[in-house]
């Protein structure tokens, strides 16, 4: 057990839960707008595969790396649209619509993989980024300021979704459809507007967090999220609808499987042991949601198509 | 015309794939003929889709009770899984005696450790106010691991230890445990799950339980105001769509080629999805346990379809996910406008039903009826 | 308000008109003049291009075809759903293909009860050393062992930490053999080594496989390997950090050309060649088959870009010679 506490182990141990919070973190906060307003998406998984996919095959084409971050981005944007479609002006049942998004997802990313790019081919990846001064610092300093620029952008976009959530007309207007859309209507609030827009930024997030992903990996695979995407909608009843409770949430994810990684790899956890130890986070998960879930509510109007006037 | 809207919105979606098999330089018309004959074209071929239909369809009926309840149960892979584990522990253990004794015992089993998975995220949710997408998701993931372990290790086959093979399988289970035939490869499984859509549609809409279940999930305020246990109520809701589940898990490993349960990893290597796909088909079947017996057979269909035309026309696997993935997002989006339709045809009676904090899913026919008395 | 129903019954009905004008252009595929192709089949669990298992056995079937001419080969990849693998091989078997091959060793519990119902087709499946008794099945292996061995040996020469960091999906079968092989052959060349093994628990997260590879080289290691599709995210690692990779199932060279030492990649042609030679015979089954170093159907491919020392070469040369005249036990 003393191995996991030297201090190289316990730094890249943190670094390592970090870094698998990050996809999660990325396309929870997207999710999280759209619960907010009342759309519920199950579809992020698929929009995080084909986010993967373009923005590795855009690397492949480009070389750069930032134009693929912005290719996938896009991707997720008109996956986003596509979205929000289905949920608001079709007002389709969102649970199966966005299984239909997942598996079409999936199997699309794949198809293209297969197509476009045949046996996987590694990219470049992002370049790390040592913060000044902050990276110096013991301890702290290998655990959260060398990572790469998209790790330190998931975690400023936390404080400004609290920002746009909170302090804005937008993020009002968002909490005001997501709790109460017929009287949000009544004053003037288009609700379909608000949720168009909360489904695009949820997906736009989703297709970040997968180049993110693919890009960080640096190669493309079948199934490369391994169904992140709904641990990612978990994270957002997780963390009870709020950017730091989703932010909590992920890194308690990342960090839960860092250690049983870490362990494993020591040999504290036996080898027959160790499907048993790969239930540890969902576990862990299962019993914080119990704690949590006794003192949030979700918004009252999630999963429920608007008509006005019926 | 309101019923033609399904049948444009798959004929839409097919459309679509038939321009991405035209990129793959595959002849659609071909191929998309492959399909419907793989799935519908000769004897053969309905009895795959009937068996490929089965736990699509316990598991459909297992979610028009949750989901009546307003409880979102997408853990059906994890509890097909769990169910499948006891029932095929039962069958290791049990011994030799005559099929009518050993068949309903496993299947049994299959039930109860179906129900267990659903029973546990149903009374964090009722007792505690835990989301049931995010435990359901959760113990997916625990059940998964579970079956890894237990097929590596208590449950494997001893003769895959003796060769050192390391299989993660159990050993052939006992032939009392396999599901009798009723016709060349049809097994009683398609026939079973039929009785059981019955059974549930008698329950949900001819009992008092029933009644309980529907009117939890359409106001729970006021099915406590009518002295309605809520939080028991939900619990039975999630054990009952738990053990359709688990039955479905039980008849995958009975009525399976091998007889005998294998993983390669995953749960969708065991269950093929059916947890997800069985949500699909009983929406499509507007969250009524008959309906979802057309329903879970058409979408067997084209699963079967599916594979028939990856067979013949060697277009990759995945176009035929993401098929499955476009059939759903069109038929599902394309709902609304087949109720208006309807409501149009059928001017005279209430228009279309209005959104409110119900369950996903539509007022059925039934429900209207209920309603009225 | 009972109607709206039959929206089912019409599309059934829709369904089966189609199924029904489509049935009749196609006879089946009974060529009738004379030189029938040889048909080949392939039911694999991954996708055909994902330079481990099933790639492996994909262009192996493909280069057999280019040798003999005249041979077809179907293949349906990706069937990591066991039942539906089932459906295809015996889809296949229906067909009339002439050999199929179930490639994953979890396809073999089906196989014993399809393949008694085409007596005439033959079957071959693997990895495994089973044909049930069955007249019409063959089966297949890899010593992986063999080539974990001689990786091990190389691995632990080339360490400095003496510490190795192994990547694993889960401990079953064909990766496991490797392991264990890479284990033996690392404490034969090294008693004092350590071997890190962590099987992660899935065939297809690769970036817990890829963080999996930063958990060993926080422990200390600075030789990493890995088998199963999954760690190309471990290989990416490896790259980043100029460590020596030891790759196995398909040559990995090509994901990380620096610091890929050499990779066991697997010939199954040189067991396909025997299998068809007997299905032409007449036998369609009963054999088992094994690849391995000595009879080529293992290959230790070296990477070139790796500047690996003579030394290194040596021992790796005199390990793959031992275990050919079997002077040397890689404990399986």
């Amino acid at each position: 057990m003393s191995d996991l506490f030297t201090q190289a182990v316990f730094i890249a141990m943190v670094a390592s839960g970090v870094r698998l919070a990050v996809p999660l973190l990325i396309a929870s906060l997207g999710e999280m707008f759209g619960q907010r307003s009342g759309v519920l998406n199950l579809g992020v998984d698929g929009i995080m595969l084909l986010g993967a996919f373009s923005g590795y095959y855009a690397v492949l084409r480009s070389g750069s790396v930032w134009y693929g971050l912005a290719f996938g981005t896009i991707i997720g944007l008109l996956l986003g649209i596509v979205s929000a479609v289905i949920a608001v002006t079709l007002k389709a049942e969102q649970g199966i619509s966005g299984i239909g998004v997942y598996l079409f997802g999936l199997g699309m990313s794949d198809l293209l993989f297969q197509k476009l790019v045949g046996t996987p081919v590694p990219i470049s990846s992002f370049p790390k980024v040592q913060l000044p001064l902050l990276s110096e610092i013991p301890l702290l300093g290998g655990m959260l300021f060398r990572h790469s620029l998209v790790v330190y952008l998931a975690f400023v976009a936390v404080p400004v979704s609290m920002w746009v959530l909170n302090r804005t007309t937008f993020g009002l207007n968002i909490r005001a459809v997501g709790q109460n859309p017929e009287s949000a209507d009544s004053l003037g609030v288009s609700v379909a507007r608000v949720r168009y827009a909360t489904v695009i930024i949820g997906g736009t997030l989703a297709g970040t967090a997968g180049a993110a992903l693919a890009i960080d990996l640096g190669i493309f695979q079948q199934n490369l999220t391994n169904a992140a995407g709904f641990i990612a909608i978990a994270l957002v009843y997780f963390g009870a609808w709020r950017p730091l409770g989703v932010m909590a949430g992920a890194l308690l994810y990342g960090l839960v499987n860092a250690v049983v990684l870490q362990m494993k790899t020591l040999g504290i956890i036996p080898l027959a042991w160790s499907d048993i130890a790969a239930m540890v986070p969902a576990i862990i998960t299962i019993l914080a949601l119990v704690v949590v879930a006794q003192r949030f509510r979700p918004p009252a109007a999630l999963t429920t198509p608007f008509s006005r006037g019926t | 015309m309101g019923y033609l809207v399904p049948v444009a919105a798959v004929v839409a979606a097919l459309l679509i794939g038939a321009v991405i098999l035209l990129r793959l330089e595959a002849d659609p018309v071909e191929a998309l003929g492959v399909m419907m004959r793989g799935a519908f074209g000769s004897s053969n071929a309905l009895m795959n889709t009937a068996i490929k239909a089965t736990p699509l369809l316990f598991v459909g009926v297992g979610i028009t009770i949750a989901f009546r309840a307003n409880v979102i149960n997408i853990g059906g892979e994890g509890q097909m899984v769990s169910g499948a584990l006891l029932a095929t522990t039962t069958a290791l253990v049990i011994p030799e005696l005559p099929a009518i004794v050993v068949l309903p015992t496993v299947l049994l089993a299959g039930i109860i450790g179906g129900a267990i998975w659903g029973a546990i995220p149903g009374a964090l949710k009722a007792y505690y106010g835990v989301n049931e997408i995010l435990s359901t998701i959760m113990l997916n993931v625990v059940a998964v691991q579970l079956m890894n372990f237990l097929l590596r290790g208590p449950l494997i086959d001893p003769a895959e230890i003796e060769r050192g093979t390391r299989i993660p399988q159990t050993e052939r289970l006992i032939d009392s445990a396999d599901l009798p035939h009723l016709l060349g490869k049809l097994h009683i499984g398609p026939l079973v799950a039929v009785l059981v859509a019955v059974g549930a549609y008698l329950l949900m809409w001819r009992t008092p339980v029933g009644y309980r279940i529907r009117a939890v999930g359409l106001s729970q305020d006021a099915a406590r105001y009518a002295g309605i246990e809520v939080r028991r109520t939900i619990v039975l809701a999630m054990t009952l769509s738990g053990a359709m589940a688990g039955l479905a898990g039980a008849v995958l490993v009975f009525g399976s080629e091998s007889h005998r349960m294998v993983t390669d990893g995953s749960t969708a290597g065991f269950t093929g999805s059916a947890g997800f796909n069985g949500i699909v088909a009983a929406l499509f079947g507007g969250l009524h346990a008959l309906w979802t017996i057309p329903a879970s057979f058409l979408f067997g269909g084209l699963l079967v379809g599916g594979l028939a035309m990856q067979r013949a026309v060697q277009v990759p696997s995945a176009l035929i996910l993401a098929l499955n993935g476009l059939v759903v997002v069109f038929v599902v989006s394309s709902d609304r406008l087949r109720r208006r339709l309807l409501a149009r045809d059928y001017t005279g009676r209430r228009a279309a039903p209005t959104s409110t904090n119900d369950p996903p899913g539509e007022t059925s026919p039934a429900e209207a009826e209920a309603n009225d008395r | 308000m009972r109607k709206p129903r039959f929206a089912w019954l019409a599309m059934l009905a829709a369904l089966a008109l189609v199924a029904a004008a489509c049935g009749d252009d196609d006879g089946g595929g009974d060529g009738t003049n004379g030189d029938d192709p040889f048909r080949i089949a392939i039911v694999a669990p991954s996708a055909s291009n994902d330079l481990a298992f099933s790639q492996s056995i994909v262009d192996a079937v493909n280069l057999i075809a280019q040798e003999r001419g005249n041979v077809t080969v179907q293949v349906t990849d990706g069937m990591f759903v066991v039942e539906d693998a089932a459906a295809a091989i015996r889809g296949y078997a229906e067909d009339g293909v002439d050999l199929v091959l179930a490639h994953g060793s979890q396809y073999g519990g089906s196989l014993q009860e399809i393949a008694p119902d085409f007596p005439d087709t033959a079957f071959a499946w693997g990895t495994a050393a089973d044909t049930f008794d069955l007249p019409n099945v063959f089966s297949y292996e890899a010593a992986s062992d063999e080539g974990g061995y001689v990786m091990g040996v190389m691995a632990a020469a080339l360490s400095e930490s003496g510490i190795i960091g192994v990547v694993g999906p889960i401990e079953v079968g064909d990766a496991k053999l490797y392991v264990d092989g890479f284990g033996v052959g690392v404490l034969a060349e090294d008693p004092g080594a350590t071997v890190n093994i962590n099987y992660i628990g899935s065939f297809s997260d690769v970036a817990l496989a890829s963080e999996a590879a930063q958990s060993h080289l926080a422990a200390g290691a600075d030789i990493l390997t890995g088998t199963a599709q999954m760690v190309v995210g471990a290989i990416g690692v490896a790259s980043q950090n100029g460590l020596p990779w030891f790759g196995t199932q398909a040559n990995q060279t090509s994901l990380a050309p620096d610091i890929v030492v050499a990779s066991q990649v697997y010939h199954w042609e040189v067991v396909l060649r025997e299998i068809i030679a007997n299905i032409e015979g007449g036998t369609v089954g009963g054999e088992i088959y094994e690849i391995n170093l000595a009879n080529g159907g293992l290959v230790i491919e070296f990477n070139d870009g790796f500047d690996l020392s003579d030394d290194v070469r040596a021992k790796a040369d005199a390990a793959i010679d031992g275990i050919k005249s079997g002077s040397i036990s890689t404990g399986q």
